[in-house]
């Protein structure tokens, strides 16, 4: 049998807005993905270390604070530096346009804003993450 | 329906805690708001007091609410961010700079660092030349729900606890006008918990501050006068509108029957209201105008004493001067226009809002017996059972407007094609290092010697059981900083580590 999906939804910076984040948590494990999600206040280093000892296939970043351009960018340059490979990167939360187009050329596959539904957000995933 | 006869300025105070109400005074206009420089926070506390607006709410970044200085890499990518940054007197100074403080009311939302930043503003108070007699304000002072809703604890509950009740028993003393406590359901609400939830474990979080200031050997007539409370207003408008007088009756008879309170000021549950920041939309942003005007109602019909109706980017970004300004105006025409405000408790009498108001004042009581039942509200939220109970509902939330079986215009029901873009605020990303500069010549321009001193002596108070208050004031007195203060915390009292399974 073919192993499910496996997504880390984490909480980067000092927000602690985690509504957006556990439901997508919630909803992703009713949708069949195994579901790792790291509570609030993570540094970057904390959710690529995350990442790598769960080996999973996605992280999903939630950021409503404003701080989700150093934070996610750092994300980003961590998992090249440590060489993490196939490992889809995706976002929500409050995150301006002219970011998320910024965001989206650095590498995220996608930003979920306000108001996105979990069933858009799992046929995402099954459509973009590896399921190894 | 068992038979009440009750009425307004009247124990249990279901309509209200005044007799006249609105025809009395008006709510107070308070907008919460604060972002980027003490600067730009100074000119926009001046422009909504030029306005009309009655009372200052001020709103800090998420370094200031946990504790580490704007120069801290944990403070990375949220400075000025959330709310105005404050690591020193010199920045709550400029924050002030030209409001009379013997004249305005200022909200902190401040928790785990309440004492600093009450510290700060008396310091600044005093350099003015205002008697701490003559200051009045709030601060949130609420930690119990950080921990299961907003998030920016700092120590483990037991030594937060001996905080707030070090800013109570001080205030009785020194700043009799303070409000020490505004125990708040709001984040609750916002993280998902229903209106009875809401009333339950709200409730349920003043008992345990009442609790742990009886067991200090205060008198509960002496400090409970001053506890106030903070609730969401979300877009059911009758059941909201049932809430708050659910909530009323409920905490008078607590007061009364359960701490034997003997002023019927302690019985009072005065009350601040903001609209409900999880109701606006992303999408078709207009309509969060007429979703605010609504809750604004409700609070408003439900007896509030001061409200905060936010504004239509709220879901996008902080709000620009011009829809502050907007949702400012909201509340002027309800107060001045609508005649909502010619009697007190206008629905009450009503058969649906009284019945409404027992079923939700039920619901409550059940969750507080259970809660009484797990031995109190400090065990309740360390065994998860708080948590658990709002993401649940949260999460059930989700899925009725996924099936449609909720409706939320623009989002999965009368979706537009186009889709608006607002002009948002944006902070300046100089801003941390021009603030790493400034703290620089600070540390450099103070006298350290002293700084050193007063951290010293407020690290053997904090391993006794001493009032802290007044070693913290002297210590911002000193522009020793918030990070600082909290440095010497942490290593006194320990942080606080949840344990999140979903």
């Amino acid at each position: 049998m073919k192993r499910p999906i496996k997504v880390l939804i984490a909480k980067a910076g000092l927000d602690g807005h985690e509504r957006g984040a556990l439901v997508v948590a919630m909803g992703l494990r009713d949708a069949g993905m195994e579901v790792v999600y790291t509570g609030i206040r993570n540094t970057p280093e904390q959710i690529v270390a995350a990442a790598i000892q769960e080996d999973v296939d996605a992280i999903g970043l939630s950021s409503l604070s404003g701080g989700h351009m150093a934070q996610f960018k750092r994300v980003l340059e961590l998992l090249k530096k440590e060489r993490v490979k196939g490992v889809l990167v995706f976002a929500g939360g409050i995150i301006p346009d002219d970011d998320a187009k910024k965001l989206k050329k650095l590498g995220i596959k996608a930003v979920f804003g306000p108001g996105s539904s979990i069933a858009s957000i799992a046929e995402f995933l099954r459509k973009y993450a590896r399921a190894k | 329906m068992t038979e009440r006869r009750e009425e307004p300025g009247k124990f249990p105070f279901t309509r209200g805690i005044h007799t006249t109400m609105y025809r009395g005074k008006l709510w107070t206009m308070r907008q919460y708001a604060g972002f980027g420089t003490a600067q730009e926070t100074n000119k926009r506390y001046k422009y909504l007091l030029s306005q009309g607006q009655t009372g200052l709410s001020m709103a800090f970044d998420l370094p200031t609410q946990i504790g580490y200085d704007s120069d801290d890499a944990m403070a990375l990518g949220e400075v000025g961010r959330v709310g105005v940054a404050i690591s020193s007197l010199a920045d709550m100074e400029q924050v002030f700079r030209g409001i009379p403080l013997d004249k305005v009311s200022t909200s902190m939302t401040i928790n785990a660092t309440a004492s600093i930043l009450l510290a700060l503003y008396l310091a600044v108070a005093g350099k003015e030349g205002v008697p701490w007699s003559k200051v009045s304000g709030t601060v949130q002072n609420d930690i119990l729900k950080e921990y299961i809703a907003r998030g920016t604890y700092i120590f483990p509950p037991l030594p937060s606890l001996r905080l707030i009740a070090d800013i109570v028993e001080f205030c009785a003393k020194e700043v009799p006008g303070w409000n020490t406590i505004s125990v708040g359901g709001y984040h609750m609400r916002e993280a998902g918990c229903t209106a009875a939830q809401e009333i339950a474990f709200t409730l349920a979080d003043g008992i345990a501050y009442v609790q742990t200031c009886v067991d200090r050997g205060l008198n509960v007539d002496d400090f409970a006068p001053r506890i106030a409370f903070f609730f969401n207003c979300h877009s059911n408008f009758l059941e909201e509108v049932a809430k708050f007088r659910a909530a009323r009756r409920l905490w008078a008879h607590i007061m009364r029957d359960r701490f034997g309170a003997k002023n019927e000021r302690s019985m009072m549950l005065r009350f601040h209201t903001q609209t409900a920041g999880s109701t606006l939309t992303a999408q078709q942003p207009d309509n969060n105008v007429v979703r605010t005007t609504i809750e604004a109602l409700a609070a408003v019909l439900g007896g509030t004493q001061s409200l905060h109706t936010n504004s239509k980017d709220e879901a996008i970004a902080l709000p620009t001067e011009e829809s502050a300004l907007l949702a400012l105006r909201t509340q002027q025409i309800i107060a001045h226009e609508s005649g909502v405000t010619a009697e007190p408790d206008p629905l009450g009498g009503s058969y649906y809002i009284e019945s409404l108001t027992n079923q939700l004042e039920q619901q409550a009581r059940e969750y507080l017996h259970k809660i009484d039942n797990m031995g109190g509200m400090l065990k309740a939220i360390e065994g998860g059972y708080v948590y658990k109970e709002i993401y649940r509902a949260a999460y059930e939330h989700q899925k009725t407007v996924e099936r449609k079986e909720k409706i939320i215009v623009g989002v999965n029901e009368f979706v537009g094609d186009k889709k608006l873009v607002l002009k948002t605020q944006t902070i300046d990303p100089k801003l941390e290092p021009r603030r790493r500069r400034e703290l620089a010549t600070l540390r450099k321009k103070r006298n350290a010697a002293r700084a050193e001193k007063c951290l010293a002596t407020l690290e053997k108070a904090a391993k006794s059981s001493e009032n802290l208050m007044p070693i913290i004031v002297d210590c911002v007195r000193s522009y020793v900083t918030v990070g600082e203060i909290c440095k010497v915390l942490r290593r006194t009292f320990g942080e606080y580590r949840p344990s999140h399974s979903i």
